[in-house]
């Protein structure tokens, strides 16, 4: 290895994380461990109909089968020591912090925490053009321009208020894209799920405004559970983005959210993620766990949902945002940006499953592989048999920043039509020292140089975002490469 | 402007310059010639500071100032640029964007006030435009899916652009048909001045025609072998370089 790309590994594996401090508030929780008890705690708490009782309990109980078999999921290319589900504290929250309607309510060391995030939550500060539920720990503490929302007749709140609110509305579409009965994670999730948005985009209606959720994990050996419902219903649009972050801590932390999208005919979905959980130090001490199931669904006919995603954070990142392609002529769009440097560990991709006829997907995935960090790339393509004029495209790059990273890619390919149109292209790359040194004899520096190149690479993605979040995409890219020295 | 003394310098532990002298003035044109290997290249890069093309003796002097102690952005942002013999591409970067940013690094650096994109825009366009180049090519990726000549016109606006004062100009004339390499050299002509300096690294005395030098080296085995006025490189036309070498007993 040259001295050049010796000091490019040594500059990745020296960035800092920039969200890792505390908030000192004082929070309520639950002691460590899981059981029916816990269950029925956190059903209680937030003064649960019986069927959502019920249907918990349900979920904990296939947990507990699958925990008891060992039924971890355990095809991911990643390695971790096994998770201890009973040092886990399954609800935290702050103290009087059901859900507010006034900010004056809200605790000031809690405004300052987002304030900090760079997602102000006073009216005058806030960012025009966007909604936002903030979710600190298990509850969400505040949800803005709800008013201005509730004029178009979109139901923007917490899943917590909608289900006291518009329990129809969940009971009909909670579960429907992703039963408990899942996945490993996804039957904890609906077990102890605290918090999490609910949308509803009623029929014709395009959503002025972006909807925003930042998660926020502060509370020392919690996990955070969260579980997010999108409806759009017929000829409705709805632009959505989650941002998160957590405190740097030496022991990892358990994310296992769920989200679920349901677009009726003519209805489209875009949903965009920045994560930026902790991940860990440079030898890979502490860090996110982020196991999560993203699944939409494209019910009706001409729908259409696209999920883009940029991953720099977590220890260790397992999500597959997936479209079930149910009704004709729908299309389902996957953008995505994983970084792995240090000892950060991924392995995202896709579903895209081919029901109705004449439905196209399409997969844009980015890996960037850094330090010592693992990239894998798991994606299916699946055409059922009366899929008819499926269409499939799917591109996979992966990008190598030095010698000890890994990229790997593992596409599955089903088609059961014969007529269905399957694409796949992928390609590895490096950035050269080629390329640093072109940049730099036209005036920048070997970090500007490796930005600009990151970000070339990702552009294809990054533009995908809504324009207020882009930037804040590109600057954690930068972030995360930039040296913190020099 | 420049001075070069004695330069020694190593790729992979292969010592391919082994003492170039060489001291170029403003408002002249070097011609460096050669056969392949002979170091013309290391040369270049050398100067522009590559990593990888290490040097072991010697210096380089920029207006009195020791070239081989700044990092490379530096050489570049006090006026020396390197067109490359093969432009490398960045995906996804605009070609436009990144010139911005590299033109905007060097203002900064002389203490000069940064372009906004909109007038770099008017910048870069009137650029384009007078060396004949398609203004949609700013606005794609850096070099990416260019042709060779689409290339080399890239450089030479990158190098009107950022307004160099001393221009090395690796190969600038491989891969060009002949109307192409006559824009191109007389474009880089143009950018010619009492105050700016030249160093044509060729094989070829055809592009010469264009950009008339004053002074012509032929480098041998990583040394300068013989310098002469432009009557030297017709003669390493006439008789290649064996023989010519042969004739002055190197």
């Amino acid at each position: 290895m040259t001295t050049a790309t010796n000091r490019a590994v040594r500059e990745l594996a020296e960035q800092s994380y920039q969200y890792g401090w505390t908030t000192d508030v004082e929070e309520e929780s639950v002691p460590p461990g899981l059981n029916e008890d816990i269950v029925r705690w956190i059903s209680a708490r937030k003064g649960e109909p019986e069927w959502l009782l019920e249907w918990r309990l349900r979920a904990f109980r296939h947990f507990m089968t699958l925990l008891d078999d060992a039924r971890l999921p355990a095809w991911a290319n990643v390695s971790h020591p096994p998770v201890d589900f009973q040092a886990i504290r399954y609800y935290a929250a702050p103290k009087a912090a059901a859900e507010l309607s006034s900010l004056d309510e809200v605790d000031s060391e809690i405004l300052r925490t987002y304030e900090k995030l760079g997602i102000p939550l006073e009216e005058q500060k806030r960012l025009s053009g966007v909604a936002v539920d903030a979710i600190f720990d298990s509850v969400s503490v505040m949800t803005t321009a709800k008013e201005t929302l509730a004029k178009y007749g979109v139901i923007f709140s917490s899943v917590s208020a909608a289900v006291q609110e518009h329990p129809d509305l969940v009971r009909k579409y909670l579960g429907s894209v992703v039963p408990y009965s899942d996945n490993f994670y996804a039957a904890l999730n609906a077990a102890v799920f605290s918090d999490g948005s609910f949308v509803y985009i009623p029929p014709g209606v395009r959503c002025p405004l972006e909807l925003s959720t930042y998660f926020r994990i502060n509370a020392q050996e919690s996990g955070q559970f969260e579980r997010t419902l999108i409806i759009a219903d017929k000829g409705a649009y709805a632009s959505y983005l989650e941002g998160c972050s957590a405190p740097m801590r030496d022991e990892n932390q358990l994310h296992a959210a769920v989200v679920e999208l349901v677009a009726l005919d003519d209805a489209e979905i875009k949903y965009a993620t920045i994560q930026n959980w902790y991940p860990g130090d440079e030898n890979g001490k502490g860090g996110i766990y982020n196991f999560v199931t993203k699944r939409g669904k494209c019910a009706g006919a001409r729908s259409r949902i696209s999920w883009t995603q940029v991953e720099t954070g977590s220890a260790i990142t397992w999500k597959y945002p997936s479209v079930i392609l149910q009704g004709d002529g729908s299309t389902g769009e996957f953008y995505s940006v994983a970084l792995t440097k240090g000892r950060q560990q991924a392995d995202t991709g896709t579903k895209m499953t081919h029901i109705g006829k004449n439905t196209s997907s399409r997969i844009i995935s980015k890996g960037i592989s850094a330090g010592r960090g693992n990239n894998t790339y798991r994606g299916l393509v699946k055409v059922l048999p009366n899929a008819e004029n499926a269409v499939n495209y799917t591109q996979c790059d992966s990008l190598l920043i030095g010698d000890q990273c890994g990229a790997h890619t593992v596409p599955y390919i089903e088609a059961q039509n014969r007529s269905a149109s399957v694409e796949h292209e992928a390609s590895t790359t490096r950035v050269s020292e080629d390329q640093i040194f072109y940049c730099q004899q036209r005036g920048l520096t070997r970090e500007a140089a490796q930005s600009v190149i990151v970000n070339g690479f990702v552009r294809e993605v990054v533009k995908r975002l809504p324009l207020e979040f882009s930037v804040e995409a590109d600057r954690l890219l930068e972030v995360n490469l930039e040296g913190t020295v020099g | 402007m420049l001075e070069v003394r004695g330069l020694r310098a190593e790729v992979n532990g292969v010592e391919i310059l082994k003492g170039v002298d060489l001291s170029v003035g403003a408002g002249e044109t070097h011609a460096i010639m050669g056969p392949n290997g002979s170091g013309k290249s290391t040369l270049a890069f050398a100067l522009a500071g590559r990593p990888g093309y290490e040097v072991t003796g010697g210096e380089a002097l920029f207006d009195g100032e020791d070239l081989l102690a700044l990092p490379p952005e530096e050489r570049a942002r006090k006026g020396l640029f390197l067109s490359f013999q093969h432009p490398v591409e960045i995906p996804g970067v605009r070609m436009d964007r990144f010139l911005r940013a590299g033109y905007n690094e060097t203002r900064k650096s002389k203490g000069e006030a940064e372009l906004d994109p909109l007038q770099f825009d008017r910048l870069i366009r009137g650029k384009a435009k007078s060396f004949r180049m398609d203004p949609a090519l700013i606005k794609r990726s850096v070099n990416e899916g260019f042709s060779g000549g689409e290339k080399k016109r890239n450089e030479a606006l990158q190098m009107a652009a950022l307004e160099p004062r001393l221009r090395i100009l690796d190969e600038i004339d491989s891969g060009l048909d002949v109307d192409a390499l006559r824009e191109i050299a007389e474009g880089v002509a143009e950018m010619s001045g009492p105050d700016t300096a030249t160093i044509l690294v060729t094989h070829y005395e055809r592009i010469l025609a264009y950009l008339e030098p004053t002074h012509v080296h032929v480098l041998m085995d990583g040394r300068v072998a013989r310098s002469g006025g432009r009557e030297l490189a017709r003669e390493v036309e006439e008789r290649g370089y064996d023989r010519l070498t042969a004739g002055a007993g190197v």
